[in-house]
């Protein structure tokens, strides 16, 4: 097992790489992710390494990126597309929910679609507006598309792997926020093509409490647990890794062991992912359930100015509020 | 042509609207040579007769369509009726091997590539999304958002050249891509896009609008300032215009910018002017938004008439030929009437089907949902 060290970022990079190793048709097209490596670098090298036709350079144009990208597609290529920020990601919406999301439903299944949108998003990072958005249920609410988050460079690292080989579109949102923590990677872990994408993770085993995240709020959650244990409280913390679908199965039977669940997001609460966990969870374990479950994110405002986002962005202090909320039910 | 929008000293036109030799002009001249084996001294009368009869059917076809709409068969059904000659000509000029993006009017193209026809249909019977399968006739599904497909087709043609099938001399090999669009499309920002992407990748494609005058019941004046072709220069792509009724000019003009294409000279952009003599669909109703008279003065260029005029004058064209053609596309009609009626809507649980290539947890649970429901409900009925 080749375990190494490296930040997010870096896991990613190094996914990409082996994507393009390992199948000649795959593609990353995006704006300054040649000879710049991305404005966060992720790509870096890259283009040196695998050439002009491999690692495009595209023009600012994120509906041309994508609608090309499925001409590419269509044509058996695999391309990655580099959103580069969250919000800018809307020009292309009308060619990733009106075409990509449905060409092979339109098709019949002849023409699939394996393309993969990357698009850092969240917020915490000081930035300006349209540079910290959480994004990802306007996509999920869309079928035909995949919607994933990692939290881990682990998980980045298989999960880029795994969207590449994926026969469907998958939105790969990073948190990127994250992307400079660093975690242990298995260079070596197995991918099951596309297999890997479904499933949510009990990161934490616990008691009391189950607090579902994904994305960089599992980190946040994480902590919210060592601070409660340290009170005597234990949380089960479930990294659903997929907004779409949600893996309903593992967070049901958590939320049966603990009777009582809290979901954190980054993303505002109204009508958020936490949404339809909240639905499912009382539809499934109704009888199992303590209290009401309770959801932990943004507000129905656009994102705040950098100078107040941390009162915005779910923290510790905000789960363990809603944790104590639903103990206290 | 409406003269705000075009000049005699641009629009490529080989056959006048009688029949005639259009007049020399610097613009028609080089194209009138490449066409010299249809309307030249010593053409071969079986090209224009065959593209005649193309028209002839498509036509027929299109009324077909429109009758079974009325009757009931269909949802909905868009006319082609006046674009035949851009349609035969420019589809006549395509190789097997190229690929084409339609939009959703390209009935004529379709016939060129080979296809039943009756499975156009398909989906505006409400029976299939798309309806064909694109491999088999190189001729993508239809595209009804208004010029997505352009960037579709820049992307194909890009995968194309990194498949080294462009520029190699073999002729087995070389293929183009062509997205065809309508002026309506040329307001949209994706074809901007498309324009830009493949001018700067040098992407073996041809951007062929028709130019109907009319997007729904906007006319071409509220749309653009510009002639429509003008905007490929704007971005580097060759671009021509040329009179969208005369189907020589009309094969003349794509055989030119696929030969581009395919030896690696890049994108064209063609506006094809011509006129949408029928309504946008079934559900519209010219007559709010347009004169009789307008019609009346395009009915005059009808690109049927100036071939049939054209063929009798040459002597390349008999009575005994029109009804042989009757009779054909009577059989025609007889075919699509029937295959139409007889397609069934497919099962409700097929809904579930293709919306994802793997396993998908959320829509295996509704489809096992629907089918539990759907049996209870079966049941409850038997019990009944």
């Amino acid at each position: 097992m080749a375990t190494t060290t490296m930040p997010m970022a870096k896991a990613i990079n190094a996914g990409l790489r082996r994507a393009l190793e390992h199948d000649p048709k795959t593609l990353l097209m995006g704006e300054d992710i040649g000879a710049l490596g991305g404005v966060f670098r992720v790509t870096e090298g890259l283009q040196k390494d695998f050439g002009e036709d491999r690692v495009v350079d595209t023009p600012l144009a994120e509906s041309g990126i994508l609608g090309t990208a499925i001409g590419l597609a269509m044509r058996g290529y695999r391309p990655v597309c580099e959103i580069q920020f969250d919000a800018f990601v809307f020009p292309a919406y009308d060619q990733i929910t009106t075409q990509l999301a449905k060409m092979r439903y339109r098709t019949r299944g002849r023409v699939p679609m394996p393309v993969v949108i990357r698009i850092p998003f969240g917020g915490g990072i000081g930035a300006i507006e349209h540079h910290s958005e959480s994004p990802e249920v306007l996509f999920a609410h869309t079928p035909g598309l995949r919607v994933v988050a990692p939290s881990t460079a682990q998980d980045a690292y298989t999960m880029i792997q795994e969207a590449v080989a994926s026969p469907d579109p998958v939105l790969f949102f990073e948190p990127k926020g994250r992307y400079w923590e660093k975690g242990e990677v298995d260079l070596d872990a197995p991918v099951r093509g596309g297999a890997g994408l479904e499933g949510a993770r009990v990161v934490r085993p616990g008691t009391d409490v189950t607090v579902v995240a994904y994305g960089p709020t599992v980190h946040t959650a994480l902590k919210a647990a060592e601070v409660a244990a340290s009170e005597g409280t234990s949380l089960e913390v479930v990294d659903l890794r997929s907004v779409s679908p949600i893996d309903v199965p593992t967070v049901v039977a958590s939320v049966r062991r603990t009777g009582r669940c809290v979901v954190v997001h980054e993303a505002p609460t109204f009508l958020g992912a936490g949404a339809e966990v909240a639905a499912r969870v009382t539809e499934e374990c109704f009888y199992e359930l303590e209290a009401p479950v309770l959801r932990v994110g943004g507000f129905h405002t656009p994102y705040p100015v950098s100078k107040i986002e941390h009162d915005y962005l779910p923290n510790v202090d905000r789960v363990l509020d809603a944790v104590d909320r639903t103990l206290t039910f | 042509m409406s003269a705000s929008l075009t000049g005699e000293e641009t629009l490529v036109q080989l056959v006048a609207p009688d029949g005639a030799d259009a007049t020399s002009s610097p613009s028609s001249d080089p194209y009138r040579e490449r066409a010299a084996h249809i309307v030249g001294p010593d053409a071969d009368p079986e090209i224009l007769r065959g593209m005649y009869r193309d028209m002839v059917l498509v036509r027929r076809f299109d009324q077909e369509g429109t009758s079974l709409q009325r009757q009931g068969e269909l949802g909905l059904f868009p006319q082609l009726l006046g674009q035949e000659a851009a349609q035969i000509g420019s589809g006549r000029a395509l190789r097997p091997a190229d690929f084409v993006f339609p939009s959703y009017r390209e009935h004529g193209v379709a016939w060129t590539r080979g296809m039943d026809l009756t499975d156009l249909l398909k989906i505006f019977r409400g029976i299939d999304h798309g309806g064909w399968d694109p491999a088999e006739h190189n001729f993508h599904v239809y595209t009804l958002v208004i010029g997505s497909h352009t960037l579709h087709a820049t992307g194909y043609a890009m995968g194309v050249q990194r498949d080294g099938l462009v520029g190699t001399g073999d002729p087995d090999k070389d293929m183009a891509v062509v997205a065809y669009f309508g002026d309506g499309a040329t307001s949209q920002g994706d074809v901007s896009e498309a324009l830009g992407f493949a001018a700067v990748n040098n992407a073996p494609l041809v951007l062929f609008c028709q130019n109907n005058q009319w997007a729904i019941s906007l006319p071409v004046e509220k749309q653009s300032r510009a002639p429509l072709y003008q905007r490929g220069w704007g971005f580097g792509v060759p671009s021509v215009q040329v009179d969208g009724n005369d189907v020589v000019a009309c094969w003349a003009v794509m055989d030119e910018a696929l030969e581009r294409a395919r030896s690696g000279g890049g994108p064209t952009f063609v506006e094809a002017v011509t006129y949408r003599m029928g309504a946008h669909t079934t559900s519209d109703d010219p007559t709010r938004y347009r004169t009789s008279a307008e019609e009346a003065s395009w009915a005059e260029r009808d690109p049927i008439a100036r071939v049939h005029a054209r063929l009798v004058a040459a002597g390349w064209w008999t009575d005994e030929d029109d009804a042989a053609l009757d009779a054909e596309a009577d059989a025609l009609g007889v075919h699509v009437r029937e295959v139409t009626r007889a397609f069934a809507a497919p099962a409700p649980e097929s809904m579930f089907d293709e919306v994802y290539g793997s396993p998908n947890g959320q829509v295996e649970a509704e489809r096992t949902w629907f089918a539990q429901y759907e049996a209870a409900l079966a049941a409850g009925e038997g019990e009944a």
